[in-house]
């Protein structure tokens, strides 16, 4: 890999944070380049979740110490939507239901949001539905998905490929999912695994964080993290998963 | 996630805490009424007005009632006490002689109409509504008037109304709001000073859209306007209401009536878009909004439709409301509430089921933000002989932020067996994680909520007509449009 020469597209670097007083991130540091795919692994607690939040800018976190560096610029300073504007994208562990606003609307908003920000034409709905036609079939998903609210009445498994649906449209740089796995079955699982696989290219980077080791069966990581009380304490290949699955994690203490 | 909250907390007051747009005042010579009230100021009332005498005699009995009644406290309102002694009940700009047209308006007041986006002037006028504009005590122009005469469609001030057809307001005026019916309608039947007069003859569609627009503009004057709807059999109606106000740090009070009459399978459709000043942020000064709004569905058949949009006063409290007397009438009540820092609104419907296989609907959608709050209060009686009737009513309230609040508080009585009624409610919150999503897609906070809102308010605002519909759109995006630090 002649990864040298380039400058990661997600750099982090000696990243403390907390919420309410409470610090959640001791000292993380973590470099990804583009075609890599990172996966996060660890204990319930270690700050996996919080670690994506604050990579996307969540208003509740406060960073007390280090950087965050999108393609060599710090974006610390940077709105939650310039981020996502930027190419950061976040697939929610638990993807919010907002009633009264359609798919198709909340879609639409999100692509023109962002055409808005690069100053190229917004499109008008007719157009817009035959672009999100193509990409509903990506995640097998219906059209029918479009008329109803945002993840209002939808199963686990339609929640999650509506966030990779999402990702696919707004075609993000860094993509962080986050438990995307969790609840699904295995045709679910497949499924969005498919969709992910056929989205990643060289330009991009993502970073999966998982409890299990089944989802690396279908999206091979080129690198495993294990995270504990707020930092990395292992770094490997998709081997390390492996070992995780058998011994859990008490024996990297 | 407090400190999260703040942040949020801050964005969204920001978003709705738009300066009011309709706040400025208008330097006019007037006419005016010293303050107080008392028996002396209702008479030179009258004989300014040049009125008949049955109604001298109409406002004395009902000056006479208000002083025997007290201010009613059951309302989810605080307000401090009001000092009727020092509103101004009369306050008009001087005209020289009666206006014949509307060049003779005076050119500040067109320029007011003007920039509050009512243009009076014969060339640019709204081409398929006809408008009445009230400004503090009187109405100054009425457009449209001998194009309406043609198809008998009676549309003038109620000043002129009472000049011109005293039989008619002699039959109708206190039939539907009797002058005691509370504390606010009986001082409003003793001081009204204008407001609009509807009639509607039988098998007519009135061929455009009648409107009364209403604005306050001395500082001191209360607005005491009176409204008269009467649809023939067969007939039908829109109408539309309008308001604004400047912004004082004092409180205005606003005590209208307005009565519909509908007869055998005659509709009429009333939409209110309420945008009063709502005082700033520390809750200082805005109108107190104390309507009565009532129609008689007299007709078997008739239809009464109520559709408001309420975003201003300091305080709005008011139920427009439908007396389903005529076997298979009609009632139905949308509403949009959006309070905002102090505003109070106690707002809801009555619905009075009588004749037999009457129907009524009832949604109502109320959005709390910054300190306000929010009140619906519903009351469906279903008399005994009301059989086969059905009600359906929905109640939704939306929570921004932490510090609002809002209350539904729907009362049914059904006195028959063969009623049917339903009743929805839900109380929904925009919270930081829903708008922490929209962000992350790159949406912004304001597109967000608007979207959200938009979404929430859509079954109202469908029932809205075509021009009032955009004005809403545009009124509650006023109310949240701007930049977020």
């Amino acid at each position: 890999m002649e990864v040298n020469s380039k400058i990661p597209i997600l750099e982090i670097k000696n990243l403390r944070a907390c919420i309410n007083d409470s610090e959640i991130l001791k000292d993380l540091n973590l470099t990804i380049n583009t075609g890599e795919i990172h996966a996060i692994m660890g204990p319930n607690g270690s700050g996996k979740s919080t670690f994506s939040k604050i990579i996307a800018g969540h208003p509740a976190y406060k960073v007390l110490n280090g950087d965050i560096l999108f393609k060599g610029s710090s974006i610390l300073t940077l709105d939650p939507e310039e981020r996502s504007h930027l190419g950061i994208f976040l697939a929610f562990q638990y993807p919010i239901e907002i009633p009264g606003v359609s798919n198709e609307d909340f879609l639409r908003l999100a692509y023109n949001s962002k055409q808005k920000f690069y100053q190229k034409v917004e499109i008008d709905p007719i157009e817009f539905f035959n672009l999100i036609s193509k990409k509903l079939e990506l995640v097998n998903m219906s059209p029918a998905f479009l008329s109803r609210n945002v993840n209002e009445g939808f199963s686990g498994g339609e929640k999650k490929r509506n966030e990779i649906l999402q990702m696919i449209l707004l075609d993000s740089e860094v993509s962080i999912l986050d438990e995307t796995d969790s609840g699904l079955d295995i045709d679910a699982l497949k499924i969005i695994s498919n969709g992910i696989n056929t989205f990643m290219d060289s330009n991009k980077a993502i970073i999966l964080i998982t409890h299990y080791q089944r989802l690396l069966d279908y999206i091979k990581p080129d690198y495993v993290h294990v995270m504990q009380n707020g930092k990395i304490i292992k770094t490997g290949t998709s081997e390390l998963a492996k070992e995780l699955e058998l011994k859990g994690y008490e024996w990297l203490n | 996630m407090n400190q999260s909250n703040k942040i949020l907390n801050n964005n969204i007051t920001k978003l709705v805490n738009q300066p009011y747009k309709y706040g400025f005042s208008t330097t006019i010579e007037k006419d005016i009424i010293e303050k107080g009230l008392n028996e002396n100021v209702i008479r030179l009332l009258s004989t300014k007005k040049n009125e008949p005498k049955f109604l001298l005699e109409f406002r004395l009995k009902a000056y006479k009632r208000w002083r025997e009644m007290s201010s009613p406290e059951w309302a989810q309102l605080k307000f401090p006490e009001i000092n009727y002694q020092d509103i101004v009940y009369y306050s008009a700009p001087k005209f020289k002689k009666k206006l014949n047209s509307l060049d003779e308006v005076d050119p500040e007041l067109l320029k007011t109409f003007d920039k509050l986006g009512i243009s009076l002037n014969e060339q640019k006028r709204l081409t398929n509504v006809a408008v009445d504009v009230v400004f503090d005590s009187v109405s100054i122009a009425t457009t449209f008037k001998a194009e309406l005469a043609e198809y008998g469609v009676i549309f003038s001030s109620i000043s002129e109304a009472i000049h011109d057809y005293p039989e008619l307001i002699k039959k109708y005026l206190g039939t539907v709001v009797p002058i005691g019916d509370n504390y606010f309608s009986a001082l409003n039947s003793a001081v009204f000073t204008d407001g609009s007069f509807c009639y509607i003859p039988k098998d007519v569609t009135c061929p455009l859209d009648l409107s009364t627009y209403f604005r306050i503009n001395d500082q001191t004057s209360g607005q005491f306007e009176r409204t008269l709807i009467v649809a023939e059999e067969n007939s039908k109606v829109n109408y539309l209401e309008g308001c604004t106000a400047p912004q004082y740090d004092n409180n205005q009070l606003h005590a209208a009536i307005v009565e519909l009459i509908a007869l055998d399978n005659a509709t009429i459709k009333y939409s209110t878009v309420q945008n009063w000043y709502s005082g700033n942020e520390k809750g200082q000064g805005g109108v107190y909004n104390f309507v009565t709004k009532r129609g008689l569905c007299v007709g078997s058949n008739s239809k009464i439709s109520w559709t408001q949009v309420e975003t201003g006063s300091a305080i709005t409290w008011k139920y427009p409301s439908c007396v389903l007397i005529g076997d298979y009438s009609q009632g139905e009540f949308y509403s949009v509430a959006l309070t905002n820092n102090y505003q109070q609104a106690d707002t809801g419907t009555k619905m009075i089921h009588i004749g037999k296989n009457t129907r009524s609907r009832i949604v109502s959608k109320g959005i709390s933000a910054g300190n306000s709050k929010n009140t619906y209060r519903g009351f469906v009686n279903v008399n005994k002989k009301a059989i086969g009737s059905r009600n359906y009513s929905q109640c939704d309230s939306l929570l921004i932020g932490n510090l609002s609040n809002a209350n539904t508080f729907p009362f049914i009585c059904v006195q028959n067996s063969t009623t049917k009624i339903e009743h929805e409610a839900s109380t929904s919150k925009i919270g930081e994680e829903q708008i922490f999503y929209f962000l992350q897609r790159g949406i912004s906070i304001e597109k967000g909520i608007e979207l959200m809102i938009s979404g929430f308010c859509r079954e109202v605002f469908t029932e809205l007509p075509l021009e009032f519909a955009s004005e809403a759109d545009r009124l509650l995006s006023l109310k949240l449009e701007g930049s977020v630090g």
